[in-house]
């Protein structure tokens, strides 16, 4: 099992929530966060003057699939995502141990 | 040297001219001379004391309807988080630029020619007035200004109604330049033939066209140019699906909306009761109550409507109905008696819900606000309501119910000028506006929002980042806007489409786009 976490541009949230929901992966967990990459920020303006916004909203996304469906599931965060600017943002995939249902105690790919 | 010469000439002829308008107008001053002071029109006997309770009654009311404007900011508690900002700098730019515009040219074209207080303005026939520019010359009188301030501060709705509709995609400079045709021209000149005792309040029908606190004149033609706006701009992204099914783009604060709309009603009595413009003037308290309770009637109504129909009882929606109560009862409030306000607030709520469904539904124009079906809709029932409800004791209008046709007549011209006027000059100019400077900003903008492309900072501020100035990188941040916006013109032709595996429907690339 594999645990996609997606930070993305909030923007682009309903695109990719709508596609991954079409693949059949309706779970996911939501975060708003604030951070930055390469991008740096972007200028806004406070009191007439420009300046500098290091942490830029952003939205984080994690989803946990099978093993198989992993790459299907980042190609699609991928398309929906990408806008070729600067700050499109990224994707971690990370190995799971293990997974329980609370409701059932089921555990592994069952669990999902 | 012939350049220097050739300048200089022009510098002599720019001083000349100025010089004699300087000369013109402090002759005008001079020649029909008003009372700046006040002196002469104030008296110590009753005359004089009549006169300044008159006065501070239309100041004290004038100022509570500039505070109607905090209401109408409030109303942004409907947008998106992210637009909130772009829609209360509409509302402000009602409030200061249009005010300024209307004290510029609006003001003469609307009241000049017209008696007030005893004092007349200058020239005016029944189209239009020309007296009072600036409030130059005989103008700069206390009577007339009086009579300014209370105008003005009505005058500025006008853009505050237009921000409702155009909310969350308009571009600034195409709202700032309709200002320079809507408050010189549309808005001054309809009320010129309504208020300024013109040609509509002197038809033949009845006694000619009353609306006594801007249904028609305020709200019908605000409603009218909000609606054509609307159309011109189209709907919001995400709002309708490819057939023309309505989405729901909620709001982010409906608290903001009753707070809005209470302190609405609080200068919505203020500016009623005032349109007496006269303290002497008891019907004011009538006035008072007759649009309190239409509007509370309005709000009842669309409160029971949205349980009947949802099951939850919508307060949001209930506020609107309000205001449309308050709409609709502006034009009748001085010449009706309390239950058949009661009637009038009624069928606005029944008009607005009506109103709301058919704009959304069979029009397909996208109104964030309501503003079309609040002021428009509501505001030509106004119209109409005088020449149905009006019961005779009051200034001579008598409408059905006293079976006195002839008003309502009268009435039904207002609402046809209105929208012919509003709607046909609002045409002309959201057309030159779309193809000369363009009125909608491009989709990246309209995905991030207006607060922070067009006023540079957030409405709300969660951010607990590190601040720095600003560095050289403006070259390439260039380079990745135009990216952005190309990325985002392209989200902007998605489809919605259904899906029939969740029963839902989703913004999604259609199937056969993504196989390629």
């Amino acid at each position: 099992m594999k645990k996609i976490e997606a930070i993305i541009r909030p923007e682009k949230f309903d695109l990719v929530k709508d596609a991954l929901e079409e693949l059949g992966h309706a779970g996911m967990s939501v975060m708003e966060i604030k951070g930055h990459g390469n991008q740096k920020g972007i200028s806004e303006v406070w009191r007439g003057k420009r300046y500098k916004v290091d942490m830029m909203p952003k939205i984080k996304l994690e989803v946990v699939v099978s093993d198989e469906e992993c790459d299907k599931v980042v190609k699609t965060i991928i398309s929906e995502a990408q806008t070729g600017s600067i700050g499109d943002g990224k994707i971690f995939v990370s190995e799971l141990s293990n997974v329980y249902r609370i409701r059932t105690a089921e555990e592994g790919k069952s669990a999902i | 040297m012939g350049g220097i010469l050739r300048k200089s000439r022009r510098t002599n002829l720019m001083f000349s001219l100025v010089f004699t308008l300087f000369c013109f107008l402090l002759f005008a001053s001079k020649a029909w001379a008003g009372d700046p002071s006040g002196e002469q029109t104030f008296a110590l006997d009753f005359r004089g004391v009549n006169m300044s309770a008159n006065f501070t009654w239309i100041l004290l009311t004038g100022f509570t309807i500039l505070f109607m404007q905090v209401g109408f900011v409030f109303l942004g508690g409907f947008l998106q988080s992210k637009n909130v900002l772009s829609y209360m700098t509409h509302c402000f730019l009602a409030t200061s630029l249009g005010a300024l515009i209307y004290l510029v040219v609006g003001f003469a074209f609307m009241f000049g020619g017209f008696e007030f207080l005893g004092k007349h303005l200058g020239g005016g026939n029944s189209f239009i007035g020309w007296s009072g520019f600036f409030l130059f010359g005989e103008a700069y009188d206390v009577r007339t200004i009086t009579l300014f301030l209370f105008q003005a501060v009505v005058a500025t709705f006008i853009g505050s109604i237009i921000a409702g509709a155009v909310a969350e995609r308009m571009k600034l400079s195409a709202y700032v330049l309709s200002f320079f045709f809507i408050y010189t021209v549309i808005y001054p000149i309809y009320g010129h033939w309504v208020w300024g005792e013109g040609w509509l309040f002197n038809l033949p029908f009845g006694v000619g066209v009353r609306d006594f606190a801007g249904s028609g004149v305020v709200h019908a033609v605000g409603g009218s140019l909000a609606f054509v706006g609307a159309c011109f701009l189209g709907p919001r992204i995400g709002k309708y699906s490819k057939d023309g099914t309505p989405g729901f783009i909620p709001g982010h604060n409906v608290g903001y909306m009753v707070i809005g709309t209470i302190l609405l009603a609080f200068g919505w009595l203020g500016y009623d009761a005032g349109s007496t413009l006269a303290a002497g003037d008891l019907r004011a308290s009538v006035v008072a109550a007759n649009t309190f309770v239409a509007g509370a009637m309005g709000a009842v109504t669309v409160l029971f409507y949205t349980y009947l129909k949802t099951g939850a009882s919508d307060i949001g929606e209930a506020c609107n109905g309000f205001l449309a109560g308050l709409v609709a009862i502006s034009a009748s409030c001085a010449y009706v008696a309390p239950w058949a306000a009661v009637s009038i607030g009624f069928l606005g709520g029944i008009t607005y819900v009506t109103s709301v469904w058919f704009v959304e539904h069979k029009l397909k124009v996208d109104d964030p606000l309501g503003a079309v079906s609040v002021h428009g809709a509501n505001g030509l029932w106004g119209l109409l309501s005088v020449g149905i409800f009006a019961d005779g004791t009051y200034g001579d209008v008598s409408g059905l119910i006293t079976g006195n046709g002839g008003q309502l007549l009268s009435q039904f011209i207002a609402c046809v000028t209105a929208i012919a006027w509003a709607g046909g000059l609002g045409c002309v100019m959201y057309l030159v506006l779309k193809s000369v400077v363009g009125i909608r900003v491009s989709e990246r903008v309209e995905f991030e929002g207006l607060d922070v492309n067009l006023h540079g900072s957030p409405c709300y501020r969660f951010r607990t980042g590190v601040e720095s100035p600003l560095s050289e990188e403006e070259e390439r941040d260039k380079n990745e806007t135009a990216l952005l916006d190309a990325a985002f013109a392209k989200d902007a032709q998605r489809e919605r489409i259904y899906s029939e595996k969740l029963g839902i429907w989703i913004t999604a690339k259609p199937k056969t786009e993504e196989k390629k």
